[in-house]
């Protein structure tokens, strides 16, 4: 039972509950929406990005489990500022952890929340899901 | 009672997650008694061979008992023909087989197709794949079918009446029978999705109405893989194949293929084998069981889960429909059905998360998923009690 404890982490059900940057943008430079057609979960993503590249500011929306939305909730908080190689670096790390490869645990702050997903293999597209829509977004020309 | 049932189901000395398994997630599919488990690894160890055409001991007794098992089959559903029964891959291949060869064949142009809100995206996509267009018989608040709707419908002239048996997501038993007669009379072909039916109570098929029957066996205890359709021979004899190949043919030369009698002609190509022969074990076991008593017990575990789903704060139904199999699909406030089955996950209890492949029904209630525990005959009281104290866990993180 440990484990579950693990996987809902008190960070994470606060973000659940209370999600931070849950908005539209007026004017976002980039926009993407994702859906996971297994379980109906939904994340619309904008962002918008300065002239040097950077992260200035960013919003979701949408619907789905804690994992989901706690993580779609961190993750705005963890690239507001960063630069897009930044941003895409650090997805790389939390995927490395959510799939128990090596990597830099230490640069990923907070979101070392999600680590107990790890053995659960089923959700750990709960908490992906809201980083590809991200990098998705990123692909897209503004 | 279940305790017996259960004994003869190796799974259940199994842990989950390190606890004891409490699997409330039978009608996703239900465990295997020893006796399927036996059946299947005895072929393949003893007398494993490809049917038809051999000459040899090993093919021969294989054709006999894949063959063999129409006759279980067909007695199995009321005495119906034993040509009369196609082994398919599942109650999803035989909805298809029925979509290509009986409906595409002969309908008009996005000809229509009536189903139910309440059905299973199998008996759904198929006929959308073919062209037809599909109207809906509604569902009541209770998780009932409308049958007044239903009837205005029928009278429509649909080119067939697609229903489920048993709903998979509320559990509802449809009338049947009372749906078929009024199809009858509007010369309305009825085929009926037995997938939830067929290991809850015991279908006759001499006096149900349908034209079509289809069931999987991994819901019937026996292995994934494997199911049936059931037609009249009258039916079957007049559609085409669907799908061509070996096993299937009278004669082929370049210039022109012949195709053998049904139901070999929509079996095409090396077949489930040890599947089926597996869904005779499973039937067999099925039948020796006292099915009077299942149904009784099903139904008071059901009553039981209803009273203490409706104790639990923040806890909704989806539907209480009157007549039911063991299914309780709910929600509950501030928790996601993922989250639900998660935590339920970590206490070694199975449930299924989700839409359930039922996406119009839950659009019908107007939520995107819910948790479902379904019942097998397995099932005990104390699995339905652990439910509960899960899911005050599950409150305990999330209120």
């Amino acid at each position: 039972m440990a484990t579950t404890n693990q996987m809902y982490q008190t960070l994470i059900i606060e973000h659940d509950r209370s999600p931070r940057n849950y908005k539209r943008l007026d004017a976002p430079t980039h926009h993407a929406e994702g859906r996971n057609p297994l379980c109906g979960d939904e994340v619309s993503l904008d962002l918008t990005l300065d002239a040097d590249g950077v992260i200035t500011d960013v919003g979701f929306q949408g619907h789905g489990c804690a994992v989901s939305k706690a993580s779609s909730s961190m993750m705005t908080t963890a690239i507001k500022g960063k630069t897009v190689p930044e941003a895409l670096a650090l997805f790389d790390q939390f995927h490395a952890m959510l799939t128990g490869q090596p990597g830099d645990r230490d640069a990923l702050g907070k979101l070392v929340a999600f680590e107990g997903l790890a053995v659960y293999p089923m959700r750990v597209k709960c908490a992906t899901m809201a980083w590809h829509v991200l990098k998705d977004a990123l692909s897209r020309e503004s | 009672m279940s305790e017996a049932v259960r004994a003869q189901f190796p799974i259940f000395a199994r842990t989950s997650r390190g606890e004891p398994l409490v699997y409330l997630d039978s009608g996703a599919t239900t465990q295997k008694p020893q006796v399927v488990i036996d059946a299947e690894m005895a072929f393949y160890e003893g007398w494993n061979a490809n049917i038809h055409r051999g000459v040899y001991e090993f093919s021969e007794r294989a054709t006999l008992a894949y063959d063999g098992t129409r006759d279980t089959v067909a007695q199995f559903l009321g005495g119906v023909r034993a040509d009369e029964i196609v082994f398919t891959t599942g109650t999803t291949g035989s909805i298809n087989l029925v979509a290509q060869s009986f409906l595409r064949p002969q309908m008009a142009p996005g000809a229509t197709v009536l189903v139910t809100e309440m059905e299973h995206h199998a008996n759904i996509v198929p006929w959308q794949l073919v062209g037809a267009t599909l109207k809906a018989i509604p569902v009541t608040d209770a998780g009932e079918l409308d049958l007044a709707a239903a009837s205005r419908m029928l009278a429509e002239g649909p080119a067939l009446l697609a229903v489920t048996h048993v709903s998979n997501t509320l559990g509802t038993i449809n009338p049947i029978a009372q749906l078929a007669a009024v199809a009858r009379a509007h010369g309305v072909p009825v085929l009926v999705d037995g997938a939830q039916a067929v290991g809850h109570f015991p279908v006759d098929l001499t006096s149900l109405g349908a034209d079509f029957y289809c069931f999987s066996g991994h819901k019937l205890f026996g292995p994934t893989g494997v199911g049936v359709l059931w037609a009249r021979q009258a039916l079957l004899s007049e559609m085409p194949p669907f799908q061509g190949g070996g096993d299937m043919i009278d004669r082929v030369t370049f210039a022109k293929s012949t195709f053998a009698p049904a139901p070999q002609r929509f079996e095409a190509g090396t077949p489930n084998i040890a599947g089926v022969i597996g869904l005779d074990a499973a039937i067999r076991w099925v039948m020796s069981e006292d099915r009077v008593a299942w149904q009784a017990h099903d139904e008071q575990l059901l009553h039981l889960g209803r009273e203490m789903l409706a104790k639990l704060p923040g806890v909704s139904m989806m539907a209480s429909p009157e007549h039911a199999v063991g299914v309780l699909t709910f929600t509950m406030t501030g928790a996601h059905p993922h989250d639900i089955a998660s935590i339920l996950d970590s206490r070694g209890i199975c449930i299924r998360a989700g839409h359930h492949c039922t996406q119009p029904l839950h659009a019908r209630f107007g939520v995107q998923s819910t948790a479902r525990a379904s019942f097998g005959p397995y099932t005990t009281e104390a699995d339905v009690l652990a439910l509960g104290r899960g899911l005050h866990a599950v409150r305990e993180i999330f209120a």
